[in-house]
């Protein structure tokens, strides 16, 4: 035992060494928390959009102060003619055109049938529909209000509650996923290129011939990368809660255990890769690869699984970050207690056993 | 008469150590100049300012008359290196390492060509041309690095402990090759921890914590130490 | 020059010399191309819908009919009351429950009003608006029949002005929305939900005779892929160059082999020179073999020159290779190079626009983008490409990135030092 503390000591001596690496998993977290919480957004806010306003009438202009004066639009241009929108486009100085006709307001009167064009620049095509949703709506509430109209008959108003996150705040799904990429990093990654990094060095062969027994050297590597990612849970969910005002509902002990139970997954697979790699820049790539990308493409972290090809959802089961994710989401946001996790946490489970086992069986055979 | 390498007042500190103190000598034209001491005596180091790899913290020197300041690059240009960790590309063949290395101190590509090729020759290393260096025995791959340092035939060589982890036969053909560039006109600064290949240098300095603590050739040492073999003479003046 | 090439040449006997290189550096990221361009989909479909029918009336049933019928809906489950769909939500059966109350019909017809209630689970929130607008597409629809319906039966006729919603919309790249039109059940933003639940929709006669009419250019069938393909593009080109030059002069520091030719007169540009143009043509190879899976595989439209492409993507790539060295001069092993390089190139991808768009970010997030090539790169792909920018419209992207390449390969230059 007392070797195991010495072995571990000098593994924390080689993570304190190398200062940048360091200053680099601690900062991580915390950079990508808070670009996640305050700059990757998808809500539209202060769009420039451009207008052709051929009427230059009265209503034309009531209607462009009121797109000026929502949250969501900002005029950038005037256009001339409707040909200048196409190299408007090609300009990329803004995503939508409004375009006024002639007589606007006279025709409206005399009842003559006219259009308002919304002219979209739909390579983002999210974008543009969102916007022209937006333009549509506020166009349409300042029509209402220039002329007094009834409420319509027979109408069915649906009532919308937003469960789990009221204001829609995208920091409640970015914070578990950052998370769990973090944990892979450190605990993957980190150890399966450290351990390489010590079979390229030589010095794995000179800690095998020692008297330690070789799971207690796996062991005493990996508990210095426990720690870190103990202690990068920890400043996520501090900055979660503290600075984007993110719920903890279920049981922070729970959540603890859970984050454990990952991270030690998560060894297992880097443990897994040390074994079957003889050198760093290899191992490297393949904890990025196969590792990382599916991490945060696949595990329902930025893209919902459910609008995924069959395909990419089957796959989506293998990938440990998926499970754990509905985990923490489950723990924190919903406030579910292990009755509605158990299903997952076993799946977690069964993975670290076969992670494991997989490394063990394959270090024997190296041995033998 | 004009020196090879003349070195004044030398010094170099990483912080608060000094790894070489103050060194001062000449190397002559045409001579194997030895280079001794334990480990960790500041051999490297001095070696490095030498050619340029680092900046000395204090002191004067010139190498082919150059300044080790402000001539560095004008110092490259007339000396070869063979440091102490391997340097040849392993995971390309001598051919391949050969040309690399003598296109860039600008050797033309039908020179490269034919030089390749004499060199192998000249090595008895055919059989080894064409593979990998990573697969080619120690031995071998320090004779090759000694060919390419002195491909373009510097002024002066710099040997960081060439004959490192390498049998006797080896290093005997080693010293062969060295003998005959000396004999050519080469300067060769060489360092070693072997105390036979001491015998081999014309004259030698000793170093001892960042120091010279001796400076003479073989023959002259061993009568100031009273001494029957280089060996003797570097425990007395270690060990004292 | 000559000496250029004689590192050229080493390079690339070492790049083909390793077996695991040319598989990764091709095949891998074209494979990512593969799954990105299909798991990067703002698009959702397959709401999981929990209902809890308390209304045995015909109008109910209709209404269920319709969220049956629509591709963005499964229909999990029914429950009897609250709890138990709260529950499906909890432990993650259902994305959403609705609840048609008793009476349902009855207060239509006799209030001439009657409510719905929806519960979205809304952790994610980008889902829950999409979910949510989805959901009111389809009871405003069904609202818009139903009343039409009622209407003709009882014999009242309609405004004479009014302008029906059409079913469906024309495939092409206009559509009219009437004033009683919902709004397009693509959209893709979590706030829309607030405007077709806001009064706005109450206005189903129009006042006026004027119609909005929508049309979306460049992009008419709003294909996701079309937008996404030239960002992963930039995507890959980036991850592989920086990584190959990001870890390739630490790698000569590790073996060391860096001393041997430190000794020698070699220039320091041309060193880097020499270090750079290898991975830059191989980006460019691979940039090429991108575009031609794209334009194959995914059938996005080259509007725009394809020389302006590879122009500006032969400067982004000196950036971005630049930006590699730079690191690889500034760190001592592998893995460091590997880890300073993976928090940069993250923020630089998370901030450059791809996934998010850039309009989005606060003033000072898109202050910083200003300093972000990628972000220079994505745009410029998406305006050539899709929209046929021509090189005026870039100019400034390029100009900036010129001052970038000199700026960032000066510094990579002044940082390599032969002599520490």
């Amino acid at each position: 035992m007392k070797q195991l503390g010495i072995f571990i000591k000098k593994e924390i001596y080689h993570i304190l060494r190398d200062k940048r690496t360091l200053v680099i998993l601690l900062g991580m977290p915390l950079a990508l928390v808070l670009l996640f919480g305050f700059a990757i957004t998808n809500e539209i806010n202060n769009a420039r959009i451009a207008l052709v306003d051929l009427a230059q009438d009265e209503l034309s202009q009531e209607i462009s102060a009121r797109l000026a004066a929502s949250d969501y639009f900002t005029i950038e241009d005037q256009l001339p003619q409707v040909a200048d929108i196409e190299p408007h486009f090609q300009k990329g100085k803004s995503k939508l055109v409004v375009v006024f006709p002639e007589q606007l307001q006279s025709n409206t009167r005399r009842g003559i049938p006219t259009s308002i064009q919304l002219i979209a620049d739909a390579t983002d095509p999210n974008t543009a529909t969102t916007l022209i949703n937006y333009a549509q709506a506020i166009i349409y509430s300042e029509l209402q209000e220039s002329t007094d109209n009834p409420k319509p008959p027979l109408h069915i108003q649906t009532e919308v509650k937003m469960l789990y996150n009221p204001r829609l705040k995208s920091v409640y799904m970015f914070v578990p996923g950052v998370m769990t990429v973090i944990l892979m990093l450190v605990s993957a990654m980190m150890t399966s290129i450290a351990i390489t990094r010590e079979k390229e060095l030589g010095t794995m062969e000179v800690l095998l011939v020692s008297p330690l027994r070789p799971p207690l050297i796996v062991i005493g590597k990996v508990i210095p990368y426990i720690l870190l990612s103990l202690i990068n849970t920890a400043v996520i969910l501090m900055l979660g809660t503290f600075v984007f005002g993110m719920p903890v509902e279920g049981s922070l002990a729970l959540l603890g255990l859970e984050s454990l139970l990952f991270v030690v997954t998560s060894l297992g697979l880097g443990i897994l890769i040390s074994t079957r790699t003889e050198s760093q820049q290899v191992a490297m790539l393949i904890s990025l690869m196969a590792l990382m990308l599916p991490t945060i493409l696949l595990s329902g972290f930025i893209f919902p699984i459910e609008s995924m090809p069959k395909l990419l959802q089957i796959i989506s089961n293998i990938i440990p970050a998926k499970w754990f994710i509905i985990i923490i989401k489950n723990i924190m946001l919903k406030g579910t207690g292990f009755e509605f996790v158990w299903k997952e946490t076993l799946i977690l489970l069964g993975m670290m056993f076969l992670f494991i086992a997989a490394s063990v069986r394959n270090f024997k055979i190296r041995l033998a | 008469m004009e020196y090879a390498i003349s070195a004044n007042g030398l010094t170099k500190k990483f912080g608060a150590f000094t790894a070489v103190n103050a060194i001062t000598f000449n190397v002559k034209k045409g001579e194997i100049f030895g280079f001794l001491g334990a480990n960790g005596a500041g051999k490297t180091t001095a070696m490095r300012m030498l050619n340029g790899l680092s900046r000395p913290t204090a002191g004067e020197a010139q190498v082919a008359g150059y300044d080790v300041y402000r001539e560095t690059e004008r110092i490259k240009q007339h000396i070869g290196y063979m440091s102490q960790k391997f340097s040849l590309y392993e995971d390309l063949t001598p051919k391949e390492n050969i040309h690399f290395y003598g296109g860039i101190y600008g050797g033309s590509l039908s020179f490269l060509k034919q030089k390749s090729k004499e060199l192998i020759t000249e090595l008895g290393m055919e059989a080894y041309a064409n593979t990998l260096v990573k697969n080619i025995p120690l031995g071998w791959k320090q004779k090759l690095s000694f060919s390419i340092a002195i491909m373009h035939q510097p002024a002066i060589v710099f040997l960081d402990e060439p004959t490192g982890g390498v049998d006797p036969i080896t290093r005997r053909q080693f010293w062969e090759m060295i003998y005959k560039v000396a004999n050519e006109g080469m300067t060769v600064f060489v360092t070693t921890h072997y105390m036979d290949e001491a015998e081999y240098c014309d004259r030698v300095s000793i170093m001892v914590d960042g120091r010279i603590e001796a400076l003479d050739s073989p023959g002259n040492l061993k009568k100031q130490f009273k001494a029957e073999t280089m060996n003797d003479v570097f425990l007395k003046l270690t060990r004292p | 020059m000559r000496t250029i090439l004689f590192i050229l040449r080493k390079e690339f006997l070492q790049i083909f010399r390793h077996r695991v290189m040319l598989p990764l550096i091709f095949i891998m990221p074209i494979i990512q191309l593969l799954i990105l361009a299909h798991a990067a989909d703002y698009e959702v479909r397959n709401i999981n819908l929990y209902l809890i029918n308390r209304d045995g009336s015909q109008a109910a049933h209709r209404l269920i009919g319709k969220f049956e019928a629509s591709p963005h809906f499964n229909i999990v489950g029914n429950a009897f009351n609250s709890d138990e769909a709260y529950r499906a939500i909890q432990n993650g059966q259902a994305d959403l429950f609705i609840e048609i109350p008793v009476d349902f019909q009855r207060n239509l017809l006799r209030d001439g009003y009657a409510q719905l209630q929806s519960s979205v689970d809304a952790i994610n929130g980008v889902k829950a608006g999409l979910a949510s607008a989805y959901t009111n597409a389809i009871i405003t629809d069904f609202n818009e029949e139903f009343r039409k319906e009622w209407i003709s039966a009882v014999n009242v006729s309609d405004s004479p002005k009014a302008h029906l919603a059409t079913n469906g919309q024309p495939p092409q790249s206009t559509n009219t929305h009437t004033l009683l039109s919902q709004p397009s059940p693509n959209e893709a933003d979590k706030r829309s939900w607030e405007i077709t639940a806001s009064p706005y929709h109450h206005i189903t006669i129009s006042p006026s005779p004027i119609t909005i009419r929508s049309a979306n250019w460049f992009n008419p069938e709003l294909n996701y892929q079309t937008f996404m393909v030239p960002g992963i593009l930039v995507l890959l080109v980036t991850l592989v160059g920086t990584f190959l030059s990001g870890m390739n002069i630490v790698k000569e520091k590790e073996i060391g082999t860096i001393e041997q030719i430190n000794v020698t007169p070699i220039r320091k540009y041309q060193f880097i020179i020499g270090k750079l143009l290898p991975f830059w043509i191989i980006a460019l190879i691979e940039l090429a073999f991108g575009l031609l899976v794209g334009k194959l595989v995914f059938d996005i439209p080259f509007v725009g020159s394809l020389w302006l492409i590879f122009g500006f993507s032969a400067l982004y790539l000196l950036v971005v290779l630049g930006i590699g060295l730079l690191v690889s001069t500034v760190t001592e092993t592998q893995q460091q190079a590997m880890f300073i390089s993976w928090f940069f190139l993250i923020i630089f991808i998370l901030m450059s626009g791809l996934f998010t768009p850039i309009e989005s970010m606060p003033a000072w997030a898109q202050a910083i983008t200003r300093f972000n090539p990628v972000a220079y790169f994505v745009e410029v792909m998406r305006m050539v490409l899709l929209k046929g920018s021509g090189i005026l419209d870039i100019r400034i992207h390029l100009i900036v990135m010129s001052a970038y390449a000199i700026a960032v390969n000066s510094l990579a230059v002044l940082n390599y030092r032969k002599t520490t």
